[in-house]
């Protein structure tokens, strides 16, 4: 039994919340929010034992792993606290807001020998998953170009603000959609290196951009763009889309289909046009909820705990590389 | 219930296997006159329910239904709600009492959220219901038997272990609609066990389940064993795998399973609705016949 508490219960963590609840290997020792209506909810109907102070939470219930999914603007001194205690934890993407606390975590995380994990879930959709492996065994050749890409129905018109509206807060598409493609193109590719040119550009929202699109090196050489949006409403929900092209062929891939032409056969691809879908390369799961990455996301947590998986994707050093690329597309913008 | 039921996703952009095709979907289907023109085309074919969920153009589909009762008088239409996407793009933005705030209207509100006053557990019940209400009023008038919980608020709350709110949500839809409370899930274990616990008697479950064991959380082995063992009345959904499994073998699996009551299917094109119910029926006959060599056999 692993012995987990979760901090923030929004979207996201609900989410985890339900995952976790769901598992028959965890036991969830507390829940910490700061408003009472979604506590009160799940004391009196989820029977979990509720806070609205995460130290208290941990003094009390003494869990050995967390989960944090509270706006980034307060992950650094959470995550710190925690890390400190020696428990393991998996926070919401993105990291932090900045690279300097990004690193002071990353070498915490390392001294603690603490098991540490981020929320990029793209990583664990089957159809990214084997446009990696595709790209690793080499039969698309000498890679020369990418283009990653993300749209959604976010921001749709002017509205007042709230914390997505603040730059200082880790609002904005950059940090909060674009964080998704650029992480992709980290783990698939090679880390982004240098950031040729750069747009932010603010559609309906009045303090952050709504949309960004950026020239990048990467540090094996390949360059590429990124285009992304969230103020497109032809997209029913959020839709990421990874185009890899080489010398002997090209990978197209988003969450529900992975298309692969080669010039020549390669592994199970034949010569020509190859489509995958989803339905047959996922990962199956015991719970699903809208999905079933976000369930395999936390089964990796807990494997990496329970020492059966290694705690390299989305470690917090994985994280800390997005955290570099989105500051650079940010000072290459101003 | 029908043997085959009618879905929605192809009218509003789902499509799990491709993004592409979602997008040609919701070019086809841009204007509502399209979506009545393949429900006719499916009621030609026989199937005269339309299990769809609370989207704000099916509120076009009803004042449709509405105004020519005598050519729709044995059509039924099964709600699935809530719409989802209109929530989660909601919270996205406004966080979760946010989103309540906006689509919850009412005094009620008012009272839960006066700077964290106490309030009664029975409100989340009340909140519950106001929900329900809100989204079965486009249906006013119309013949709804069943009316179904979609599965991303069925699995949310079978994870949060809210069973209570299942059960509540069962009994709501009894008392105030004098309908069958039906539940959509990707997690036909975990539900059933609930709703067994609760002594739900034959409850309606809708389900994911296809040959290529595409969103079966668990086995196969797992889920026709719950078929066989326990006794709720099973609608099979995304039986085609979103294409995967070539639609005989995937029908030809799902019509040899046990006790499924009803086949839940959606599809853009007249050729298609055909082929998919002359498999169903196809294979419904060769297991009854099979069936009826069997006792001959064995009588």
């Amino acid at each position: 039994m692993i012995k987990i508490g979760l901090i923030g219960a929004g979207k996201m963590g609900i989410s985890h919340l339900a995952i976790l609840g769901a598992n028959p290997e965890v036991e969830v020792t507390g829940v910490c929010d700061t408003s009472k209506m979604v506590t009160d909810f799940l004391s009196k109907h989820g029977k979990f034992n509720s806070f609205s102070d995460y130290v208290k939470m941990v003094d009390e219930t003494k869990p050995e792993a967390a989960v944090v999914a509270l706006p980034t603007k307060f992950h650094y001194a959470v995550i710190k606290h925690l890390l400190g205690r020696g428990i393991h934890v998996f926070a919401e993407k993105p990291f932090c807001l900045n690279v300097v606390q990004s690193e002071e975590l990353v070498a915490l995380a390392a001294r603690q020998k603490v098991v540490n994990q981020t929320g990029y879930h793209n990583k664990f959709i089957g159809t990214f998953r084997e446009m990696k492996k595709i790209v690793n065994s080499g039969v698309l050749g000498d890679i020369y170009h990418f283009v990653g890409e993300s749209y959604g129905p976010v921001i749709t018109k002017p509205k007042p603000g709230n914390w997505r509206s603040k730059p200082s807060e880790g609002g904005g598409c950059l940090m909060d959609y674009a964080s998704h493609v650029i992480d992709l193109i980290n783990d698939i590719i090679s880390p982004i290196a240098e950031v040729r040119g750069s747009v932010l550009n603010s559609i309906f929202s009045e303090n952050v951009e709504d949309a960004v699109y950026a020239l990048l090196k990467l540090s094996n050489g390949v360059d590429g763009m990124l285009s992304v949006n969230w103020s497109d409403e032809t997209y029913r929900k959020m839709s990421t889309t990874m185009t890899i092209i080489g010398t002997q062929g090209k990978a197209i891939a988003n969450a529900s289909e992975l298309k692969v032409y080669l010039k020549q056969k390669g592994g199970d691809y034949v010569a020509g046009w190859n489509s995958r879908n989803i339905t047959e390369l996922t990962g199956q799961v015991d719970f699903n909820l809208r999905g079933e990455e976000y369930t395999l996301q936390l089964d990796y947590f807990i494997k990496a705990i329970q020492g059966k998986a290694p705690n390299t994707i989305n470690s917090f050093n994985n994280a800390l590389h997005t955290n570099r690329a989105i500051e650079l597309i940010r000072s290459r913008a101003n | 219930m029908e043997r085959i039921l009618f879905g929605d996703n192809q009218f509003f952009a789902v499509n799990h296997a491709s993004d592409e095709k979602s997008r040609e979907q919701s070019i086809k289907f841009k204007d509502n006159s399209a979506i009545m023109d393949t429900l006719n085309a499916a009621r030609t074919f026989g199937l005269n329910t339309f299990m769809c969920t609370t989207h704000d153009r099916v509120a076009r589909i009803c004042e449709v239904i509405r105004a020519n009762p005598d050519e729709y008088k044995d059509y039924k239409i099964y709600p699935c709600m809530p719409y989802a996407h209109k929530y989660v793009n909601a919270v996205t933005e406004l966080g979760i009492s946010g989103t309540i705030r906006q689509y919850v209207p009412g005094n009620l509100l008012g009272t839960m959220f006066k700077g964290g006053a106490a309030y009664l557990s029975k409100d989340f019940f009340s909140l519950m219901e106001l929900m329900i209400d809100a989204e079965m009023k486009m249906f006013k008038g119309i013949n709804t038997p069943v009316i179904f919980l979609q599965n991303v608020v069925t699995d949310l709350l079978i994870g949060l272990r809210a069973d209570d709110i299942l059960i509540g949500f069962y009994h709501y839809i009894k008392k105030k609609y004098k309908a069958e409370a039906g539940f959509i899930t990707t997690n036909l274990p975990k539900l059933a066990d609930i709703l067994e616990r609760a002594n739900i008697e034959n409850p309606i479950i809708c389900f994911s389940i296809n040959k290529a064991g595409f969103r079966v959380s668990g086995s196969n082995e797992q889920y026709e064993e719950i078929l066989s063992a326990k006794k709720f009345r099973a609608i099979a959904m995304q039986v085609l795998a979103g294409g995967v499994v070539p639609p005989k073998e995937a029908l030809e699996y799902v019509c040899g399973l046990p006790n499924i009551e009803s086949i839940l299917f959606g599809a853009s094109s007249k050729a298609h609705i055909q082929s998919t119910v002359e498999y169903i029926r196809y294979f419904d006959r060769h297991n009854h016949l099979n069936v009826l060599r069997f006792d001959a056999n064995a009588g």
